[in-house]
């Protein structure tokens, strides 16, 4: 095992001491042993190993991204824009700066908060790789409210171990849908308004307080800490080969043991589920992604991949890592119907487009999912003109395509219920949390 | 996001209209100075259909000097 | 003919006759301005003239206003009669002649001169720092109004003149009740208020529960029913 690890990294710049995680194996970013409470510092480098010896030249930065490239890491945060390309922009920029997002405004997903709470130092040794490779002197990191506390304590005991050369702000987000936006982020650091702004100029260009700034999720730093440990042949032990490595998924909705699972990339749909204890009903459809994802049909989907690529065929992507699980007798309608409504509530409300248009589609899409006669036509043309990408962030292109997709998907029943009938069983309890819903209904 | 960048050869002649959706208003002026280029959707905020064309490049410009919210930019 | 044609205007009486005469028109300009201004802002058609015609019209004008304020001012100090010193028309209340009415006509000189330099910079000013000033008009028409009927002195009593200064006071007066009523009606453009307006749109058409909804295969004799969300 060690000689063959030792081989798989012969080529690599990252150099260690400690006796790497064996490459097939998971969890990687979740400690072994389920539990609660953070991993100390102790324990983390006595798991993970050291970190590689930080050099501030040119060439070894270059090697080491070309290393993250090999590794074909992508974004974890739901855009899955390669990590590398982010970084190699940044570090031909001077005065760079590194924010790691871990505000995870998806109220559904939970993986960002529990990395962050039961392996805060494998996200702070991704911050601290990822503002090395970019030659950032500092780093910001924002948590999720729930765990800030965890974060700011990981980073005290760094700050005591002298552990990074890079100076570490920890930060609690803010707790909207449209907070966890790159650019409402910085906003949020910078002023207290996590809105997103109308940015002509990229992040990469000038962000946070006019700096070159990147912006990352903070289970991508995660794998960036292990990538620059252990390697790129590593960290594609397991995985696909076009999209290697493994990632966090949420299970919400009807299993029966809804949580966060670490999987390979690639694991079938159903495998995935098992991880939670599998259905625990027998399923009509699945949202993919997150609250911006794709809902699919869950026998259509149960032998797909769980990847980019295996679902891409289904017009679904793997998002922020969110399956959903409806079961076959709730109304697809009536979910879709309340997230709409949660997810206009959650406009930020700067751009008209969005504030009125997300406004009128949930009012009839809810008028659909109660069978009270909606304007379909309407609705379609609505759908048209809000998701067009013309606001100053993608929160009304992403509700608009969750929406797309259960039209399409649920086809069946918006005839059904245009004719006033639901064959589902009406006022399914709340299947996916909409948080500041009215209770009573009317969410 | 995006693909990879376009090199200098490959950049089209054209330029783009583009609306800062956050100060936008509706009041519409733009719509009425380019119909060609700017349609409005349902609650009266601007559709932008395409690149200007280098013939309407003048009357993207009155559009962008006459939008009292300052919403709007020439790209490059 | 030419000669004593140029020495009866370039006469006393003359540069007095074209200050009034200018001034009253560029009251009635100013108003018009103003008019203008507020239907530019709250979208009232006039007429067929569509938003950005009316636009052009108020900018067109004010800069008009401009070119006429310069004549008014020069050839009221040019005037030998009275003794205004140049510092006057800018400095409010700094004239020895007619303190007070010199004075207001200062401050409307210097608001309007400020709207002007705001508005050609507007774009590297930026939208609040334009605002800003452009808002102090409603404080400079005021001004010139009074000015107007101060200064004026006996004109005031001809009864054109008078008709023209209270149609012009009529006229803003309208405008400004139509600007503020427009401010306290939800605009349609409802981002403004922080979304607030949007907002207000949503609770009155808040998403209804979940309702009643007849099997497929049963009867609908349960629309009453409410189920919980």
């Amino acid at each position: 095992m060690r000689a063959e690890a030792a081989a798989g990294n012969a080529g690599s710049p990252a150099r260690h001491r400690g006796r790497p995680r064996p490459a097939t194996a998971l969890p990687r970013l979740l400690p072994p042993v389920p539990g609660t409470g953070p991993v100390s510092l102790g324990d983390h480098l006595a798991g993970y190993g050291p970190l590689p010896r930080w050099r501030a030249d040119g060439a070894w930065r270059a090697r080491l991204i070309a290393e993250v490239d090999r590794a074909r890491l992508a974004g974890r945060g739901g855009a899955g824009f390669p990590a590398a390309i982010k970084l190699a922009a940044l570090a031909r920029a001077r005065g760079a700066v590194v924010v790691a997002n871990g505000t995870e405004g998806e109220p559904a997903s939970a993986k960002d908060k529990v990395l962050m709470a039961r392996s805060p130092h494998l996200v702070l040794d991704g911050v601290v790789a990822a503002a090395e490779l970019t030659g950032a002197r500092e780093a910001v990191v924002v948590a999720h409210p729930a765990v800030t506390e965890v974060v700011a304590q990981a980073a005290g005991e760094r700050r005591r171990a002298r552990l990074d050369r890079i100076r570490i702000q920890v930060l609690p987000a803010a707790g909207t849908f449209v907070a966890g936006e790159a650019s409402a982020v910085v906003r949020w650091i910078e002023q207290g308004v996590p809105v997103p702004a109308w940015r002509p100029v990229r992040l990469a260009e000038r962000g946070l307080r006019g700096r070159p700034t990147l912006v990352s999720n903070v289970e991508t730093l995660a794998h960036l800490a292990l990538i620059v440990r252990y390697g790129a042949d590593w960290f594609a032990g397991v995985g696909t080969a076009g999209e290697p490595g493994s990632m966090l998924v949420t299970l919400a909705g009807a299993v029966r043991r809804p949580g966060v699972y670490e999987i390979a990339i690639g694991t079938p749909v159903a495998q995935v589920l098992a991880a939670g204890g599998g259905p625990a009903a027998p399923l009509g459809a699945l949202l993919i992604g997150g609250y911006f994802g794709t809902w699919v049909d869950a026998r259509q989907a149960a032998g797909r991949p769980f990847s980019r690529e295996g679902l891409a065929g289904l017009g679904a992507g793997v998002g922020a890592g969110l399956i959903a699980a409806l079961p076959a007798g709730a109304c697809g309608l009536e979910q879709t119907a309340r997230l709409a409504r949660y997810l206009a509530g959650q406009s930020a409300g700067q751009c008209g487009p969005c504030v009125l248009g997300l406004d009128a589609i949930a009012g009839e899409l809810a008028a659909l999912a109660a069978g009270t006669g909606p304007d379909l036509g309407r609705l379609r043309r609505w759908i048209g003109q809000v998701g067009a990408g013309r606001g100053a962030c993608k929160h009304p292109d992403g509700t608009v395509t969750m929406i797309a997709s259960a039209l399409e998907l649920f086809r069946d029943e918006v005839a059904e219920h245009m004719a006033g009938w639901c064959t589902g069983t009406g006022g399914a309890a709340a299947l996916l949390p909409v948080p500041g819903a009215v209770p009573g209904g009317a969410a | 996001m995006r693909g990879p960048a376009a090199g200098p050869r490959d950049r089209p002649a054209t330029r783009r209209l583009l609306v800062d959706m956050t100060a936008c208003r509706a009041r519409g002026l733009c719509a009425e100075v380019l119909p060609e280029l700017v349609a409005l959707d349902d609650w009266g905020y601007p559709i932008i259909a395409g690149r200007v064309p280098p013939g309407l490049e003048g009357q993207a410009r009155e559009a962008v000097r006459l939008c009292p919210r300052l919403a709007l930019r020439l790209s490059r | 003919m030419t000669g004593a044609a140029l020495a009866a205007v370039a006469g006393s009486q003359g540069l007095w006759l074209v200050s009034r005469a200018s001034g009253l028109v560029l009251l009635a300009l100013f108003s018009v301005v103003v008019v203008l201004g507020v239907a530019v802002r709250t979208g009232a058609r006039s007429g067929r003239l569509p938003r950005f015609a009316v636009a052009e019209l108020h900018r067109n004008l004010s800069l008009f206003a401009v070119a006429l304020l310069v004549l008014h001012v020069a050839t009221a100090l040019l005037d030998p009669y009275v003794s205004i010193g140049w510092l006057a028309s800018v400095v409010p209340f700094a004239s020895r002649y007619d303190r007070a009415a010199i004075g207001l006509g200062a401050i409307a000189a210097d608001i309007g001169g400020a709207v002007l330099v705001t508005s050609v910079l507007r774009r590297r000013l930026g939208l609040r720092a334009w605002k800003v000033i452009h808002y102090l008009a409603y404080l400079a028409w005021p001004a010139a109004f009074l000015h107007a009927i101060t200064a004026a002195g006996y004109d005031r009593h001809v009864w054109w003149v008078a008709g023209i200064e209270w149609a012009a006071l009529v006229a803003v007066a309208t405008a400004v009740i139509a600007r503020l009523l427009a401010r306290l009606r939800p605009e349609r453009d409802g981002a403004a208020p922080a979304g607030a307006a949007g907002r207000a749109g949503m609770a009155s058409r808040a998403g209804q529960a979940p309702g009643p909804r007849p099997r497929a295969a049963a009867a609908s004799a349960d629309h009453g029913e409410r189920h919980a969300g």
